[in-house]
């Protein structure tokens, strides 16, 4: 019979793992967008729905993840940052995925088409927010050097340069967005309301995912500054 | 007088066994706590541990295990109160071993959170206070260790924190970790050897015989450290550093820098583990010895004899063959956070502190110590994740332990006197 030391009952799980292998699984499944829309552009759309499952799929696994995270995350832990901070962080990159199962479901849903005029700045729009949700993940990658740092030092000032590429990806996308919907609205009188509807939507919802994935990297800052 | 001189053999035999008891119960599951952290920070492997545990608990007994022997043989009872009723010690340390190793076997088995110093603290309070009386029982110095339990864990965070911002400064935030720790990590292998040496020349070693002058002293102890350091400088030469492994984890390499330095550190600490402990199951053997051989003569201000801290230590080194081996792989298996340096600063604040403690001839918990130490680094950032839960049973530790050895060697000191007369 073994005893259960109280040496080792004070060492938890720390929680910095399953976080990142949490945004691992977050960003494959937000990285799926980019054969997505171009499925969707070159009107493939056995593919379009084939990828589709996929997103859906990976958002399904991200959420096992989540939720195992959560389980393992009780009130009386001692952490170098903060339970909620931690929450936060996870929310944020379970809403990443939530935005990617979205996108692909609307628009696969419809069977939407892309009009020629804005397709190559669409694909080009996707990639950038993309980029934002590496960036996060590349950040949050960070977290067990943070820690072996004890939060001090250098490694802290290349973690803050980190987030601030982060913005200028965000403010990147912000732009394409923002083209992408003047473009759009040059043609939208040629296109069916409904549809143009919903590709205002698309460009919406895409450039939210560079949104979402910036408050990763805003809510891992927080950390930072103590 | 009659009785000890006509039951002599049976008393120390009875002694000798209760304290092998004892002994084989610290080697089985206390020594596990004291290398969890090494074998959990991955510097060493469950049979190195094994083997450094084997001999430094026993070299720490035997050399530096005298001052807390000397606590629970006479410093916790008024032996001069005796009188003319010395075999009533003798029972009630008889008492106190069988009561502690009863209860330890208990509470191990039913999973509680149980300290072999509280226990025989407790045990030996108990039959004091309540078997010969309540002036027998020395309050003042019961006071003392009372406060050393409040004050070690502390004493083992501050110095662990302390340890840890200064590998910060010093190696993890700097240009270049892995040269910087190559250069400083020989400096706290240093203070490793140089402060066991230290502590077991100043205190230990007159238990052994040895007594040497002050300044003498701290050469030795200097020359000790300076020779550790050296083999650990040559241990870091040998060791490559693939700039691969630093992919993942930028600080892969510069960890098993201080990977080196956790073998000391965990040398350290089975040292002092050895040094402070083993008074909890031969400092009664000692008190019995000592009054059955002179008869009743219970001014005895000799030594504790060496041969039972060998008993002390062997018995220890048995219960880590037999027994405790599994308990340490179970132990740092549950370990799996802790990296080298961290694993190194919560490690060598708590074997200092149980190393003084020794000296001053004080009996600490080791694992509360270390939970105190590993507090102290959590409290300076450095750990994904602690259950601060632990602080309570370390309270009900005490509340509970206490007690419970009292109540059971009071019961087991009637028991002997009724029997012997």
């Amino acid at each position: 019979m073994v005893r259960k030391s109280p040496i080792t009952k004070m060492f938890a799980e720390s929680p910095i793992k399953p976080l990142q292998e949490h945004i691992e699984k977050v960003h494959e499944c937000v990285k799926k967008l980019e054969p997505f829309i171009k499925a969707v552009v070159a009107k493939d759309y056995d593919k379009v729905a084939s990828i589709q499952s996929e997103i859906h799929r990976l958002e399904v696994e991200a959420d096992d993840l989540k939720h195992e995270l959560r389980i393992h995350l009780p009130n009386s832990l001692f952490m170098p940052m903060p339970r909620e901070r931690i929450l936060d962080i996870v929310l944020n990159q379970d809403r990443l995925a939530n935005k990617a199962k979205e996108i692909a479901g609307y628009v696969n849903g419809r069977q939407m088409e892309i009009p020629e005029a804005i397709s190559e700045m669409m694909i080009e729009f996707v990639i950038q927010s993309i980029n934002a949700s590496r960036q996060a993940k590349k950040v949050v990658n960070e977290l067990d050097e943070l820690v072996e740092v004890g939060f001090r030092g250098r490694e802290v000032g290349s973690v803050e340069e980190m987030i601030n590429d982060l913005d200028d990806i965000e403010y990147g996308a912000d732009k394409l967005g923002t083209q992408i919907n003047n473009a759009l609205f040059a043609i939208e009188k040629d296109l069916d309301p409904i549809d143009a509807v919903f590709l205002y939507r698309v460009i919406q919802n895409v450039g939210e995912v560079a949104d979402i994935a910036q408050r990763v990297g805003a809510r891992l800052e927080l950390l930072l500054a103590r | 007088m009659d009785i000890l001189v006509s039951n002599s053999t049976i008393l120390i035999s009875m002694a000798v066994v209760f304290g092998l008891f004892m002994a084989w119960g610290i080697g089985a599951n206390d020594v596990a706590n004291a290398m969890g952290t090494s074998v959990g920070s991955k510097a060493l492997t469950f049979r190195q541990a094994v083997i450094i545990a084997a001999i430094f608990e026993c070299a720490g007994a035997i050399l530096a295990g005298g001052e807390v022997t000397k606590t629970i043989r006479k410093g916790i009872v008024d032996v001069s109160s005796l009188g003319s009723t010395p075999e009533l010690l003798v029972y009630g340390m008889l008492a106190s071993l069988l009561a502690a190793g009863i209860w330890l076997l208990v509470a191990t088995r039913m999973g509680w959170p149980v300290s072999t110093t509280h226990s025989i603290v407790g045990a030996i309070v108990g039959f004091g206070a309540v078997g010969i009386g309540m002036e027998a029982v020395q309050w003042g110095k019961v006071g003392t260790i009372a406060m050393s339990w409040v004050t070690s864990p502390l004493m083992a965070g501050a110095i662990a924190f302390a340890l840890f911002r200064s590998i910060q400064k010093l190696v993890i935030d700097t240009e270049d970790p892995i040269a910087m720790a190559k250069k400083y990590v020989p400096y706290y292998i240093f203070l490793v050897g140089f402060t066991m040496a230290m502590v077991t020349l100043l205190k230990g070693l007159k238990h052994v015989g040895v007594k040497m002058p002050f300044e003498q002293n701290v050469m030795y102890a200097t020359l000790i450290g300076i020779i550790i350091a050296l083999i650990g400088t040559f241990m870091i030469k040998r060791l490559k550093f693939p700039p691969k492994a630093d992919k993942k984890f930028h600080f892969a390499n510069m960890e098993k820098i201080f990977g080196v330095l956790m073998i000391f550190t965990a040398i350290a600490m089975a040292f002092a583990h050895g040094s402070n402990d083993v008074a909890n199951a031969i400092g009664p053997v000692a008190a019995v010895f000592g009054i059955v051989q002179s008869a009743g003569d219970i001014v005895s201000k000799s030594a504790t004899p060496v041969w039972i801290l060998v008993l002390g230590g062997g018995g220890i080194v048995f219960g880590l063959v037999t027994y405790g081996h599994k308990v340490i792989a179970t132990v740092g298996s549950g370990i799996s956070e802790l990296t080298p340096s961290r694993g190194f600063a919560a490690t060598l604040g708590a074997a200092v502190t149980v190393v003084i403690a020794s000296g001053t001839g004080l009996p600490i918990s080791t694992t509360h110590t270390l939970v105190g130490a590993v507090i102290g680094v959590g409290l300076a950032r450095g750990i994904g994740a602690l259950n601060i839960g632990v602080i309570q049973t370390i309270f009900l530790s005490w509340i509970v332990t206490l007690p419970a050895g009292a109540i059971l060697s009071i019961f087991f000191f009637f028991t002997f006197k009724g029997f012997f007369s």
